[in-house]
């Protein structure tokens, strides 16, 4: 990749680019929109204004342009993370450092982890450069330890976070656990998540019928907050796995009438033509093929070709909800071709679909003009390990190619050499 | 999804007589394992049951094959005959009774090693039933052996087979500062785990550096909850295993002068692992994250006389890749993850690229996973890829020795497997192409010259027990 403004080299240590409405023309490109427009080869993409302002042939870069030249390397929309910590943890094992699990042992739907997002968190930065630009920031129910009070099996909000560290308005989800490993946040039997479901739902459509207040399992902002769900405001999402798990969401999405997700789904391949014709989509991770409880005995690398052959729509995202390796869902991507998955597809599960299930297909998830710029421009095709990002656009803003990892990169790498040369 | 061409396997002979090699111990076996303190050498009990199959002898042809030495050979055969290599380079000739494969497009790689998993001892299904990895209840435990715990009907052994693993070295958790003894297992299918048991190979010792150890005994407030709490407790236990050892000597000696009076020392089988270790016989892998921890422990192998085989997980390796590569010590590393736990918050993509360019570095992949084990050569082309960016120039024939010579060395196994050398076991993985590749698959694994898998009949590979007649896996396996 050459660039007129500056040039790219293995130690160059690059800053942020000034903020601020700079245009972009990147030539040659080989656009990968994950829209019906297809591959465009060849391809100019002038980012002007925050937003793609023109795609196509032979652009003229207005005066002020940075220009790259691609060199006919893949740009495709920004990728999605799947279900994210960003911003809400900065280590794992450390739960003073956490902010995703709500542990009051009461059913508080009203939770919402986005209060506690944190744009400046470094870990952002590390997932940007692995061309992450948007992910869903989740709350995650767990259990309480040695008699203290833990989670319920609906574990709260969380919303879609742009990695630029903007959380994006009218993205609210809701995270519902069921299953198995639910049943410790249910009285200790999977029977009673459904039971526990009913009631809540009772509470809000019949509030006439409410129970004393020590009975009742939502306060009055719950309700509203779950009202809201039920009338359609965001995402539920299912975490659940075995195929009669599915069948159970499937039917409480009818009959309530929820945008209801799956996140997991091992089995999910299973129950296909079921979830493709009451239109449930599937987060799943494609590297899910080891029956590591007897939730997933089913599970296959396949997973995901199936379910796009039968018509579901899919989305990626590793396992529990990532952070710091959030990068590697695109090689899940990657890992569900060689299993039978169409590239595009797999590309689709990547931005388009995703962004269709969280509610911001309008500024995410495809390139075509007029859309607000997020985009990577990549060394190599885009599903390959072996690949990187070499540009990231959010807003059209470029971002830095520097993270805490460089910098720990270029400051042992120094010494290194020192070292080699001795 | 590329499907192998059924053309290009060509059976011109099925199962004709060839020499059995036996699983007796060889010259390689021998020179590897001198007598420990007990009566028998550790690689002698609880011994191996595992043959070498009978199998046909096996060409592949026209490949680019990667030797596992640091060279690339392009249009290259390799020949298999009686389970071992028996040669590789160009126009070579079929025996009588060859199994041929068209190696055209294909790549030829050693079977891939990983020196540190759980699979066995914290196997699929993950019930608490079938948790037993780690002796957690005393912070010192050398007398457990993983071997002991490994349940040899965990499918992850099949999924790793698919991901070109022939061998494995099982390691009990990081939750002692001593965990226990590993065994390294040949990934074949097998009723006992001594079906699996790599012949003669040595035994590691587990132990574990940082936060591991010290939050699982520190939140019971109990010792060690410090890592200088940690250093003490190692130490304790070597100061114990030079006496043990000394002791067994002085014994050894006055019976060797006929003494008859001479009484051998109460055995203590915690103190049989720590010796063996400070005899050279029972090799050290050790759990350790963070730079000036991996340092510390240098000085006390130092300080006690014994060598560490390798760090494992050595997020922070890249900060002492020189320290390491002067040490004779190798780091086992994964590609990219970081930041799940305090001590892995400076970890980085380049950690592998940079170990691997110290001179003299032996740089590992490593998975601890049963996810991870099943494509560490995705793992290896991650790294390549960061190295790269970094200005460190990595081609195949070099980054396949992370999974290959390199895991060898750290085992002690590197005479008898980790290259394409004559002589050395048939473990051989044929992919569908450039194995640093997310599209990468193993069209074939030989162990031992039989071919294990086959991508295109995975009939051949049996199903574990535990998934068979489960409803909802049928039709998992394509």
């Amino acid at each position: 990749m050459k660039t007129l403004r500056i040039l790219i080299g293995a130690l160059c240590v690059l800053t942020a680019l000034p903020a601020g409405a700079a245009s972009v023309l990147i030539k040659n490109a080989t656009v990968h929109t994950a829209s019906s427009a297809g591959i465009l080869e060849h391809t100019d993409v002038l980012i002007s204004d925050g937003k793609i302002a023109e795609l196509g042939h032979d652009l003229k870069a207005p005066s002020g342009t940075e220009v790259i030249d691609a060199e006919g390397k893949p740009v495709t929309p920004g990728l999605f993370g799947g279900f994210s910590h960003l911003g809400i943890e900065e280590i794992g094992l450390e739960s003073t450092q956490d902010d995703y699990s709500l542990k009051l042992g009461s059913m508080r739907p009203e939770f919402d982890v986005t209060a506690a997002f944190n744009p400046e968190s470094a870990i952002l930065g590390v997932a940007r450069m692995g061309g992450i630009t948007f992910a869903v920031i989740s709350a995650t129910a767990e259990a309480g330890g040695k008699g203290a009070p833990g989670g319920t099996i609906i574990a709260g909000q969380g919303s879609v976070a742009r990695l630029d560290g903007v959380l994006v308005p009218g993205s609210h989800t809701l995270f519902v656990d069921v299953g198995g490993d639910a049943s410790a946040l249910s009285g200790g039997s999977r029977a009673a998540e459904y039971m526990l479901l009913d009631q809540a739902i009772g509470e809000v459509r019949s509030p006439k019928s409410l129970l004393p207040n020590d009975q009742r399992l939502l306060t009055p902002a719950g309700r509203q907050t779950l009202q809201g769900y039920l009338n359609g405001m965001g995402a539920v999402v299912f975490d659940a796995d075995r195929a009669s798990d599915i069948r159970q969401v499937i039917a409480l999405a009818k009959r309530e009438k929820l945008h209801a997700v799956i996140k997991g789904g091992s089995e999910a391949w299973r129950v296909a033509p079921e979830l493709a014709a009451a239109h449930i989509p599937v987060v799943l991770n494609p590297l899910q093929d080891l029956p590591e409880t007897f939730d997933i005995v089913g599970a296959t690398l396949e997973n995901a070709a199936r379910l796009n052959r039968a018509g579901v729509k899919i989305a990626f995202s590793l396992d529990d909800p990532q952070s710091h390796n959030i990068r590697k869902v695109r090689q899940t991507a990657g890992i569900a071709v060689a299993h039978g998955l169409p590239p595009e597809a797999a590309l689709a599960a990547l931005t388009s679909n995703p962004a269709e299930i969280f509610g911001i297909a309008s500024r995410n998830g495809t390139i075509a003009r007029g859309r607000p710029a997020d985009l990577v421009l990549w060394s190599g095709d885009p599903l390959e390990v072996t690949s990187l990002a070499e540009r990231v656009f959010i807003a059209g803003q470029s971002q830095t190619m520097q993270s805490r990892q460089t910098l720990l990169r270029d400051r042992y790498l120094e010494k290194l050499r020192a070292h080699a040369a001795r | 999804m590329k499907l192998p061409s059924l053309g290009t396997l060509c059976l011109t002979a099925l199962l004709t007589a060839c020499a059995a090699t036996s699983g007796k111990a060889t010259q390689a076996d021998k020179a590897g394992s001198p007598p420990a303190t007990s009566s028998a050498a550790p690689s002698d009990l609880y011994p191996s049951t595992y043959r070498v199959p009978q199998s046909a002898p096996t060409l592949i042809r026209n490949a680019t094959v990667l030797t596992g030495t640091g060279t690339r050979l392009d249009n290259a055969d390799v020949l298999i005959v009686d389970g071992k290599i028996q040669s590789v380079g160009q126009n070579l000739q079929a025996p009588a009774g060859s199994r041929v494969i068209d190696g055209k497009g294909h790549w030829v790689t050693p079977g891939l090693i990983d020196v540190h998993s759980h699979l066995g001892v914290y196997p699929s299904p993950g019930v608490e039933a079938n948790a037993d990895g780690n002796e957690a209840t005393s912070p010192a435990t050398p007398n457990v052996w993983a071997e002991h715990s490994v349940w040899p009907q965990d499918p992850g052994f099949r999924t790793a087979l698919a991901g070109g693993i022939t061998s494995l070295e099982i390691l009990p958790g990081s939750a002692n500062l001593i965990g226990g003894r590993s065994v390294v297992l040949k990934n074949v299918p097998s009723v006992t785990y001594q079906g699996m048991k790599f012949p003669g190979a040595p035994q590691g010792m587990k132990m574990a550096c940082g936060e591991n150890p010290k939050r699982v005994y520190g939140d019971r407030n109990t010792f060690p909850s410090t890592r200088m709490g940690n250093v003490a407790g190692y130490r304790e236990q070597w100061v114990q295993a030079q006496e043990y050892l000394r002791d067994q000597q002085e014994y050894e000696q006055k019976k060797a002068k006929g003494e008859k009076d001479a009484k051998p020392p109460k055995r203590d089988i915690k103190l049989d692992t720590l010796a063996a270790v400070l005899k050279g016989d029972i090799r050290v892998q050790m759990h350790c994250y963070r730079a000036d921890e991996m340092a510390t422990i240098l000085d006390m192998s130092k300080e006690f006389g014994y060598h560490v085989a390798a760090f494992h997980h050595a997020v922070e390796a890249y900060k002492i890749a020189d320290l390491l590569a002067e040490n004779g010590v190798c780091a086992a590393m994964w590609a990219d993850w970081w930041g799940f736990k305090m001590e892995a918050y400076d970890g980085i993509p380049e950690n592998i690229a940079f170990v691997d360019a110290a001179p003299n570095g032996c740089a590992i992949v490593h998975s601890d996973s049963e996810e991870g084990i099943q494509r560490l050569n995705q793992e290896a082309a991650k790294a390549i890829a960061y190295g790269q960016r970094a200005g460190l120039t990595i081609p195949p024939e070099r980054a396949i020795k992370w999974l290959t010579l390199n895991p060898a060395k750290a085992l002690g196994l590197q005479d008898r497997v980790g290259t394409l050398e004559a002589g050395k076991m048939g473990d051989v993985v044929v992919w569908n192409g450039n194995p640093f590749s997310v599209y990468a698959l193993a069209d074939f694994v030989f162990i031992d010259g039989a071919v294990r898998y086959d991508r295109s009949n995975p009939a051949l590979t049996p199903q574990s027990d535990f998934t068979l007649g489960q409803p909802a896996a049928a039709g998992v396996y394509p």
